[in-house]
């Protein structure tokens, strides 16, 4: 059965039907119709956001925080060249988005009318697909596609552009489970003779170690949990990406920590010497391999992955499984479990001694100073202060997101929101915002520098006006902490433009936005201060002031391979020596 | 449809997985790309060519079924197998496309491209350009008394090979379409 209604109507209407309870938004002329319509009624919530780049980045952390697609609502021209940035990251890190932009009517498009942009143009390879409607009769079906795409195979943005003349105009509304979504639908099933051929492996592997990444997370919790049993049940070590942290429980002794660029030693050794690599729903990307030619020499590699055009793109794989990783573990388990749960066990307990060897450096270690507050040790004690509550983590990008993902903890999916794949300084703030919309009774920090914090503070203000009580924990360096840390290592100490000058008070800033402000820069005050932010029934900015020349270590400095991984200040004589058999 | 059908931008199921993917040769391939004939497809097919990199040596595009919309791309393309393995991959995975085939490894095929070349100049010349034309199975399409348009379809092989003939003999101006390509047999 469909019926007459705008155009205006059916956006509202499709949303209703996709179950979207939360649009984040921000008006202009284009969209005028469908914001009156927003306006006559209840059941859809749309928080006015302060920059249309703020609206997709706390979509994005509504959508990873809740496993549900995030919903933005703009006007044409700016608003939508506003979103661009949102749509990029989201597009980077595999985030259901869906965006709807007004457009100028179908009969300017072309002639350079006020805020005409060419939209679908302009937003074409920073979306998973795009529309331009420009009949009102195929509004609802698309926006209903729209959803079905964002959502099915890797999910990722898509934006629908509608002229303002079909959102006036009558048209009939397509249903949801009308609505045609056939010619896309990606294969969830893996290849069982590929599967099989997994499963060998794991019974036999010496040196096996899953390395797992945000595939896992967007697959579902069921992909999680599967994960959990088949890491346990086996006993192979696991390492993550940065975008796949939760997925398996940092507290487990099975957990190596991050791999990669700032990734912890022993995750980083395992993967170079492993004689089989699990890569599931991960990409190699080359923050994770380093140097490709010496990139885990030694190992066979299996690659569980819903998109085909991530399999072989960078380092070539002898068991590609294209597939949905939920489906795929199911799959791998039962086998595993029918042909009896074999593994390599006295193999397997050589490598696990091998890699407590390299534990045992300790490379997360540091001193904490007495004097100034070093940030590992601003973000271990917020760990110590905050594991137990029912929290969230959202980061800026810089040395403050590597030192979040090293010393923080994630026990379960959906509670580590970063901007991975494209690293958007300014992505933090919107996205606690969005995270903290979606659960207003949990503790949401943003663990921000001060540099990337200014990008998109102006979102402090939705926060405000919302009740968002975001804790913004600002690990406050004076620097692009990150950009400062090249220089020294690689452009000679020439730091050219890497510090942050003329910095606003943040205390004083809070009290304008109407939050709390906290500074603390002796380490002998920081529990309480801490206790203080999360006493606080509020949004909180915390300029917690750090040491301004700190490094991040572990670090792959980028063009090498695993194994010559720089420590710090932790020394790695021993450990090299006695891993050297595996490395070579 | 194919004997061997490729699941769309699959892999896995490709004949070209056979040979090692990850070498320095640089390949020239035929790709026949199925997708919905709706507005942007092109963009989004010559957008990601671009956008990562690819190089296009050739693409023709036209709808081929008017009633279900579809039309079919035809791209020539050259890189190494694995960068061929991925442009398939992400042909695959934009949402428009139906099918895509990798015409040179999926068995035999036919290629053919249409060249419209333009002659100016008389006497012995123009009778020399006639031979050969005849010679290439060329036909005059158009004729005054100073010039010749001919059309030659055949190989993009063949068609260079009239043109860089007829080129002493006073050619001022081709346009070709580019190829368009069929698998043989059934
Ligand atoms: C939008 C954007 N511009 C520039 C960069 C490059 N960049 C990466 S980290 C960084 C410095 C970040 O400084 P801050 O937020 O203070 O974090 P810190 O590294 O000091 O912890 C810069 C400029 C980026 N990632 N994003
Ligand atoms: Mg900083």
């Amino acid at each position: 059965m469909t019926s007459q209604m705008t155009g205006a109507k059916m956006v509202v209407q499709a949303l209703r039907d996709q179950g979207v309870d939360t649009v984040f938004g921000y008006p202009g002329g284009a969209v005028l119709p469908i914001y009156d319509e927003v306006f006559q009624q209840n059941e859809i919530r749309h928080i006015l956001v302060r920059h249309e780049q703020g609206a997709v980045h706390a979509a994005e952390g509504y959508a990873r925080s809740t496993g549900k697609p995030g919903v933005v609502l703009v006007t044409s021209g700016p608003g939508a060249t506003n979103a661009v940035t949102g749509l990029t990251d989201a597009l980077m890190d595999s985030i259901p988005i869906v965006v709807l932009t007004g457009q100028v009517p179908t009969f300017m498009i072309g002639s350079d009318a006020f805020q005409e942009a060419d939209t679908v143009g302009i937003t074409r390879p920073c979306t998973k697909h795009n529309w331009l409607v420009k009949d009102t009769n195929k509004l609802s079906g698309t926006i209903h596609e729209a959803f079905h795409v964002a959502t099915s195979g890797r999910p990722g943005p898509v934006l629908v552009d509608i002229p303002k003349d079909v959102q006036f105009a009558n048209g009939s509304y397509t249903p949801k489970a009308k609505a045609a979504t056939t010619r896309y639908q990606p294969q969830v099933k893996g290849d069982p003779d590929t599967i099989l051929e997994l499963v060998e492996a794991i019974e036999t592997a010496q040196r096996p170690v899953f390395y797992t990444g945000g595939g896992v997370i967007n697959s579902g919790p069921a992909a999680s949990q599967l994960l959990r049993e088949l890491v346990d049940a086996t006993g192979i070590p696991i390492t993550s990406t940065l975008m796949g942290l939760g997925a398996y429980p940092a507290s487990s002794d099975k957990w190596l920590g991050m791999l990669g660029m700032h990734g912890l030693y022993e995750a980083n050794l395992a993967m170079h010497g492993c004689d089989l690599m699990i890569n599931v729903g991960a990409r190699f990307d080359d923050r994770i391999t380093g140097r490709l030619d010496a990139f885990s020499p030694t190992s066979r590699k299996a690659h569980i992955d819903i998109d085909p055009s991530s399999i072989n793109k960078v380092v070539r794989v002898d068991m590609p499984i294209i597939g949905d990783i939920g489906h795929v573990l199911e799959d791998v388990l039962r086998m595993w479990k029918a042909r009896g749960r074999k593994v390599n066990r006295e193999a397997l307990h050589h490598w696990w001694s091998q890699i407590e060897d390299w534990r045992a450096v300790n490379c997360l270690a540091y001193k904490p100073s007495a004097g100034t507050i070093r940030p590992q040790h601003a973000l271990a004690r917020l760990e110590a202060l905050t594991k137990d509550h029912d929290r969230y983590i959202t980061t800026e990008v810089g040395q403050h997101q590597m030192w979040a993902a090293q010393y923080l903890g994630f026990e379960d999916p959906g509670r580590w929101m970063t901007s991975g794949g494209l690293g958007t300084m300014g992505y933090g703030v919107p996205a606690s915002v969005g995270v903290q919309i979606a659960h207003p009774d949990a503790l949401v920090i943003n663990v921000a520098g001060e540099a990337s914090w200014l990008m998109n503070m102006q979102e402090m203000s939705t926060a405000v006006q919302y009740r968002a009580p975001v804790k913004q924990f600002i690990l406050n360096n004076e620097r692009l902490g990150m950009v400062r840390q090249w220089q020294e290592l690689l452009h000679g100490e020439r730091y050219s433009h890497s510090w942050s000058e003329a910095l606003p008070d943040f205390v004083k800033l809070a009290e304008a936005f109407g939050c709390k402000g906290i500074l603390c820069k002796d380490p002998a005050d920081l529990d309480d201060a801490i206790m203080e932010m999360l006493d606080y029934d509020g949004p909180v900015i915390f300029d917690c002031l750090v040491e301004k020349h700190e490094n991040c270590f572990p670090m792959i400095p980028s063009g090498e391979p695993h194994n010559k991984m720089l420590l710090g200040e932790v020394s790695t004589k021993d450990a090299i020596g006695a891993s050297g058999a595996v490395m070579v | 449809m194919s004997a061997l059908h490729i699941k769309k931008g699959s892999t896995k199921h490709s004949a070209y997985n056979l040979r090692p993917t990850f070498s320095d040769v640089q390949e020239t391939h035929t790709l026949a790309v199925l997708v919905d004939n709706e507005a942007g497809v092109l963009a989004r097919v010559i957008g990601l060519f671009s956008g990562r990199g690819y190089n296009i040596d050739s693409l023709t595009v036209a709808e081929v079924d008017h009633e279900g919309h579809r039309s079919r791309i035809t791209v020539v393309t050259t890189g190494t197998p694995q960068v061929i393995e991925q442009i398939k991959a992400q042909l695959g995975r934009i949402v428009p496309v139906h099918e895509v085939h990798d015409l040179t490894v999926e068995g035999r095929s036919v290629e053919r491209e249409l060249a419209l070349i333009k002659i100016e100049g008389q006497g012995e010349k123009r009778v020399e350009a006639l031979r050969l034309a005849d010679i290439f199975r060329a036909h005059v399409v158009d004729s005054t008394l100073e010039s010749f348009v001919f059309q030659i379809t055949g190989t993009p092989d063949k068609v260079d090979a009239f043109a860089d003939l007829m080129r002493p003999l006073g050619l001022v101006e081709v346009a070709r379409t580019g190829v368009a390509a069929l698998s043989r047999g059934i």
